[in-house]
């Protein structure tokens, strides 16, 4: 497409966030085991990139990367079921959401923080030789900016001039810690440092993102080497799915008390730091709720689906149409993962 | 007597041991939130959290043990520990063999590790032999509030670096973190005597190295250290309606291994039965069959051990991972007898 069209983008995000709401349904009734990182409120960024990669290119993503598989166009109801932990999914229900993999897609994921900077200099080193033209995407958060091996990979791809865009979708957040207390420096001048291209964008914005991918795409695409794009985004539901500060803010009197007992014990102990100190760590243990609390995710504003749909809102029949056949869609994709297997 | 949740046990002994040393430090991942109640009684200089860099603030650990501080280094989990590898590979295990002993990193790296909540395999490993194979490591792995409270102390005091894992179905706050979040409707198999149980209102360092003979028994010897010594001690309660009598040894320590305790446990029934939940090949495995055979004992022997990459999928990974039913139809193979 010439342009970014916000329909098909809106589409896009609107079918990813119905998904994942599904998926938070089905985590809820217990039938998804273990940890679920949504991709709530990055959809502006996902879906800003990945509807611009071509076949060839290649994705490596986090931890949290349904999104992406799903915009990549990824079967929906097999990665539902890969969630699900069925043999019928898109890893044999061996990978989960965490270790998600698409060989089809050159899509794969990791767990380990930052381990998608590596990966896509090694995709986009395959492209540069065997399918040039193509790219490689990484997908990380903020936190990552910390791991040594996202750093060595930017180095990495400039100094190879390697076709990757890499993409940080940052939260203000790793997990409960925030940038202030674990970042020195800035981000624009640690990346200048090592070579890349670095560009900054609204995350919340889709169009905005498209355009900014865009270039950063093309770039890569002519050989000219790796751009590290910032999009700054919000996720709705914290780190995971039940994320204990949201909990705590959503339901303080169920959360709370199990919370403050030990913690007055602990700061009425005899032997240990001055009543200073003790009085500058309960600040530091509020200091994360108290962010948690003045959170932007609390905000329907920064939700970037309804940004989104807001800006398309003059033509409303045909998005009151475009919204029911989404959502009939998947509640028709949930249907048919949680089928059980035909004999 | 006290009563404590495994975690709990950890630290409240880390509380005590701090108290008495202020060289003691603890830093790691988020640690000011899950570690909060020493935050707030030790403050932040000597609790604090750390950037997303575990081979810097591991690698640091190790350094800032060699120059007189007691660092307690946490990582989110032990599969982590690939990123900063490094710092305990090359590092921490060398510097005592690099120095004739004259210079040491008691440094305590604390990692949950372990399966059964279903959250894959790149976040369930036990990796305890892989760390045991290198020389110059102590590797620990409780299976009770007692033992962890204990062994707690007991890392605090070595001289040298240790690895202390801490499973996490027997954690009931990282269980929950990771596992439930707040739901209640998920399931997981945890052992009762495990996750919570008796803890002297003091804490005393436990040896390290020690083994425990969690039961007598005079046909078969389990052998196991973690969740695996719980798995080994219902499924000896099944072998007993049986006919068979089953011995359970809690090794407690990977590195050093409590080698006269396992050979007199083994040569007392003939049978060694290992129950590992880490890797079945080149791991614990194989080394206790091998420093039996090589006491000289006769004996036979069998394993039940995690094979390959850790499944996702609940139904599969109550499989992958060594469970009762696995452990008595090994045990029954052994002796003999053959499994209904």
């Amino acid at each position: 497409m010439m342009g970014a069209d916000l329909w098909s983008l809106y589409a896009l995000m609107r079918r990813s966030r119905l998904f994942e709401v599904e998926v938070s349904r089905l985590w809820q009734a217990g039938l998804i085991s273990g940890e679920m990182h949504l991709g709530t409120g990055e959809e502006a960024v996902i879906a800003g990139v990945v509807s611009q990669l071509r076949p060839g290119d290649a994705m490596a993503l986090d931890h949290r990367g349904s999104a992406a598989f799903l915009m990549r166009g990824v079967d929906p109801i097999s990665l539902l079921r890969e969630m699900l932990g069925r043999g019928d999914g898109l890893c044999g229900g061996r990978g989960g959401h965490m270790h998600l993999f698409s060989p089809e897609h050159l899509a794969a994921s990791s767990g380990i923080v930052g381990a998608s900077g590596p990966t896509a200099s090694g995709f986009a080193l395959a492209a540069q030789q065997l399918r040039p033209g193509a790219v490689a995407v990484a997908f990380f958060g903020e936190g990552a900016l910390n791991q040594g091996m996202l750093m060595e990979s930017v180095n990495l791809a400039a100094v190879w001039r390697l076709p990757v865009v890499f993409v940080c979708k940052d939260d203000g957040w790793a997990i409960t810690t925030e940038p202030a207390s674990s970042t020195a420096g800035t981000m624009d001048e640690r990346v200048r440092g090592l070579g890349a291209e670095y560009q900054e964008v609204d995350g919340l914005e889709v169009e905005r993102v498209w355009h900014a991918a865009r270039q950063a795409l093309e770039r890569a695409r002519a050989g000219m080497g790796p751009t590290f794009l910032r999009a700054r985004c919000v996720h709705l539901e914290g780190h995971f799915l039940g994320f204990p500060l949201i909990r705590s803010l959503r339901e303080p009197l169920r959360e709370l008390p199990a919370m403050l007992g030990p913690l007055i014990r602990a700061l009425l102990q005899r032997k240990g730091g001055s009543l200073r100190e003790r009085l500058a760590g309960v600040r530091t243990v509020f200091a994360a709720s108290l962010a948690t609390l003045r959170d932007r995710r609390r905000h329907a504003a920064n939700d970037p689906v309804l940004r989104a749909r807001s800006a398309l809102t003059s033509q409303a029949a045909r998005l009151q149409e475009l919204d029911v056949r989404l959502e009939q869609e998947a509640a028709a994709i949930t249907a048919a993962a949680l089928q059980e297997v035909e004999a | 007597m006290r009563s404590m949740r495994f975690t709990e046990a950890i630290d409240d002994a880390l509380a005590q041991a701090m108290a008495r040393d202020a060289r003691i430090v603890v830093f790691g991942e988020d640690v000011p939130l899950l570690r909060r109640d020493l935050l707030v009684r030790f403050g932040r200089e000597r609790v604090r959290g750390t950037p997303i860099s575990e081979s810097a603030f591991l690698g640091a650990g190790v350094a800032a043990a060699m120059a007189g501080l007691r660092p307690v280094v946490e990582l989110y989990m032990v599969d982590f520990i690939g990123v900063a590898m490094d710092a305990l590979l090359n590092h921490a295990a060398k510097v005592k063999a690099f120095t004739a002993g004259k210079w040491t990193a008691p440094v305590v790296v604390r990692a949950p590790c372990g399966g059964g909540y279903g959250d894959g395999g790149q976040h369930e490993q036990s990796l305890w032999g892989w760390l045991a194979h290198i020389p110059g490591l102590t590797v620990l792995v409780p299976s009770t509030p007692a033992d962890a409270g204990g062994l707690m102390v007991a890392a605090l005091q070595h001289d040298g670096p240790v690895i202390f894992l801490e499973h996490k179905l027997l954690s009931e706050s990282l269980l929950e973190f990771l596992g439930s979040g707040g739901r209640h409707t998920v399931h997981y198999d945890v052992p009762a005597e495990g996750a919570r149980g008796p803890v002297p209102a003091t804490w005393e360092s436990l040896p390290i190295g020690r083994a425990l003979l969690r039961r007598a028994g005079t046909d078969i010897t389990l052998v196991s250290v973690g969740v695996g010594v719980h798995r080994a001690l219902q499924a000896a309660v099944l072998l007993g309606r049986e006919g068979v009598s089953a011995a359970v040894l809690d090794l407690r320590s990977v590195a050093p291994l409590d080698t006269a305790a396992l050979c007199e446990a083994v040569a007392g029934t003939g049978r060694l039965l290992v129950v590992d939940e880490d890797y079945e090949g080149f791991g614990l495995s194989g080394e206790l069959a091998a420093i039996v055979a090589q006491a000289g004992i006769d004996f036979r022997y069998a394993r039940v051990c995690t094979q390959a990459t850790i499944p996702y999928a609940r139904s599969l990974e109550d499989q992958a991972l060594p469970n009762v039913e696995r452990i008595r139809t090994a045990a029954l193979a052994l002796v003999g007898a053959r499994a209904p």
